[in-house]
């Protein structure tokens, strides 16, 4: 009897199993396999494309998408400026907050309780979008390049989640080094920052792709092309579907716009690509210290 | 002499913090180049919020501009876009939530009962679409739905049925925003619950499955459990946001055909404000809809406080 009903409950863990892997299965496939349609359109022939012969696998393979991207010499532009608002914005960024972080985590550090008030009152109070336009007009950032990398030089919630990294490392890896005579830069620099790599790596990459794919504040802000990122440019071609003449210089003019139309969709498609591969290369490495940063994030809550 | 022993207390009290200060000068240091960004980017604009109630002039600056009171929240709550907007505006956020909220928790409670590798294949590719930038995005999303070549309607067609030309129907919009809302940050999501997920104590589920209970039930009355206080949290946070949905996705995703279901608040105070240069009638609309989410945050949180305990504050 007793091992009967064993049984039945084994037959029943069995069949959850199952279900659950297949749902699992599923959410795996509504994901992917849009992202795997896209690789493959960019290397397809467009009028197969949208004769809908490609499923997975590329039809009348061609390179032309990517050729045409590369000959266009505005991409790259916005490649170069993104690469530096990112790099240079994403180090700035842990400058000011790590170290402000760590401060803050002290507990013989005098006021900072009103410091964490003045940090977190901007989570739910903004000037909103015209008193921010105002100020940063008034300041002289208007289409500077250096607001693009001084815009993002914190967060609230990023400092938050730095704060309580810090506040879990002992106290009394501190207390040696002060008997020691050590000064709070070098205990920051040589004890503090070495064991604090996943807190690094987190910041970094919610800084990075925060200012990798920040498309609003450039749009608002820059007048200049030749300082507008990457995500500029491919709003252009994306959602404007602005092929410039340059990249369709040699298309004869009889059948040109049917097969510019054609074109422009294949450039989408390559550009996509193009656009988002940095970052999608990158985050399986970071990938072991998201679950680590959210954690942090969630004890407090 | 209760009164000497006092004064003479808070005289070394007060050396102690003066002393505590010139030892961690070091700290200051520390968070100066913060507070001068908060002060610069974040307070600064808050003195700003006062050309909400004035008639703002370029020439005449914020401070000099003449004080109008309510005016320009009169004229928004009177103006044609008023009823459209917020009706957007509460649809998306609502459908969201109803749709989108529960499925991060059901992809966490799945994936931890599945094997370690199927885990970490599923939550590697879901969590590779919150990578995808807005602008990217909404560009899948229009070559997806294109009515000639996109995959949707090749999948439709496919089907046998009849091509659908998504992005120039009113009513597929907020459909449109939603899903590929959910297929983007879905995985993401997640996270959160995964963590909370490794809090789960293994003996009493080890109890729970001697005493017969099949792992369907363990699910549901050990494993939800603990996520609770999460849930109640992000849900909170998450009704404190119901008339906040981004500019970002929506400006990009609008057309002349469809803005009749995309105009939402924050799309009519870009275009209000730095499209047509209304700049106070924009600050008003702005500030009214952050009046109104601080206003459901609180009193959301409040009935949680009575009803669950748990609580933002």
């Amino acid at each position: 009897m007793k091992k009967q009903t064993l049984m039945l409950q084994s037959n029943a863990d069995n069949l959850f199993d199952l279900v659950n892997r297949i749902i699992l299965y599923l959410v795996l496939f509504v994901v992917v396999y849009p992202m795997l349609y896209i690789v493959a359109a960019s290397f397809s022939d467009p009028y197969q494309v949208a004769a809908g012969k490609l499923w997975l696998w590329p039809v009348g393979f061609t390179l032309e998408g990517y050729e045409r991207l590369i000959h266009y010499g505005e991409i790259w532009t916005g490649y170069g400026n993104t690469i530096y608002y990112t790099v240079a914005g994403t180090l700035l960024a842990l400058a000011v907050t790590l170290p402000a972080a760590f401060a803050l985590s002290r507990k013989d550090f005098v006021g900072r309780g009103g410091l964490m008030v003045m940090v977190m009152i901007t989570m739910f109070f903004s000037g909103g979008l015209i008193p921010t336009y105002l100020n940063i007009k008034n300041l002289g950032l208007l289409n500077t390049r250096t607001l693009m990398i001084i815009s993002g030089a914190s967060s609230a919630y990023n400092l938050i989640v730095s704060r309580t990294f810090f506040s879990t490392i002992p106290e009394e890896m501190f207390e040696a080094a002060k008997i020691d005579g050590c000064s709070y830069t070098r205990i920051f620099l040589q004890i503090v920052l070495p064991l604090s790599k996943p807190i690094i790596a987190v910041m970094a990459m919610y800084f990075g792709v925060g200012h990798w794919n920040d498309y609003f504040g450039p749009m608002i802000y820059l007048k200049t092309r030749s300082f507008f990122p990457l995500q500029l440019f491919l709003r252009e071609i994306l959602i404007q579907s602005k092929v410039s003449a340059e990249m369709l210089a040699d298309a004869e003019m009889a059948e040109a716009a049917a097969k510019s139309a054609r074109i422009s969709e294949l450039i989408k498609y390559s550009s996509i690509i193009i656009s988002t591969l940095p970052m999608l290369m990158i985050y399986p490495f970071l990938q072991r210290f998201f679950i680590k940063g959210v954690m942090i994030g969630a004890v407090k809550g | 002499m209760p009164e000497i022993a006092k004064k003479g207390r808070s005289r070394t009290t007060k050396k102690k913090l003066l002393h505590r200060i010139l030892c961690n000068w070091e700290l200051y240091i520390f968070v100066l180049p913060l507070v001068v960004y908060f002060i610069l980017f974040r307070y600064m604009p808050m003195y700003g919020v006062q050309i909400a109630f004035k008639n703002f002039k370029v020439s005449k600056g914020i401070w000099g501009s003449e004080w109008v009171g309510f005016r320009y929240f009169t004229q928004f709550f009177h103006s044609f876009y008023f009823e459209t907007v917020i009706r957007n505006t509460l649809t998306i956020t609502l459908l969201s939530l109803v749709l989108g909220f529960p499925l991060p928790i059901l992809l966490a409670l799945a994936l931890n009962e599945t094997t370690a590798r199927l885990k970490k294949t599923v939550q590697t590719a879901t969590f590779a679409p919150h990578f995808i930038s807005t602008v990217v995005m909404c560009g899948i999303i229009l070559v997806f739905t294109s009515p000639s070549s996109g995959l949707i309607n090749q999948i439709i067609a496919a089907l046998g049925g009849q091509r659908i030309n998504f992005m120039q129907q009113t009513s597929m919009f907020k459909w449109i925003y939603i899903i590929s809302g959910i297929w983007q940050e879905t995985g993401w999501n997640s996270i959160i619950y995964v963590a909370a997920l490794s809090n789960v104590s293994s003996e009493q589920l080890e109890a729970a499955r001697i005493d017969g209970a099949n792992k369907l039930q363990r699910v549901i009355y050990i494993n939800f459990p603990v996520l609770v206080p999460t849930i109640i949290i992000l849900l909170i946070l998450r009704c404190g946001s119901l008339m906040e949905l981004g500019y970002e996705k929506i400006y990009l995703l609008q057309n002349d055909v469809n803005i009749p279901a995309s105009e939402v608040i924050s799309t009519y105070v870009y275009k209000s404000g730095l499209e047509s240069n209304n700049y106070s009638l924009s600050a008003a609309v702005g500030l009214f809809n952050s009046a109104i989410n601080s206003v459901i945050l609180v009193v959301v949180n409040l009935i949680s406080k009575k009803v669950s305990e748990i609580s933002l504050w």
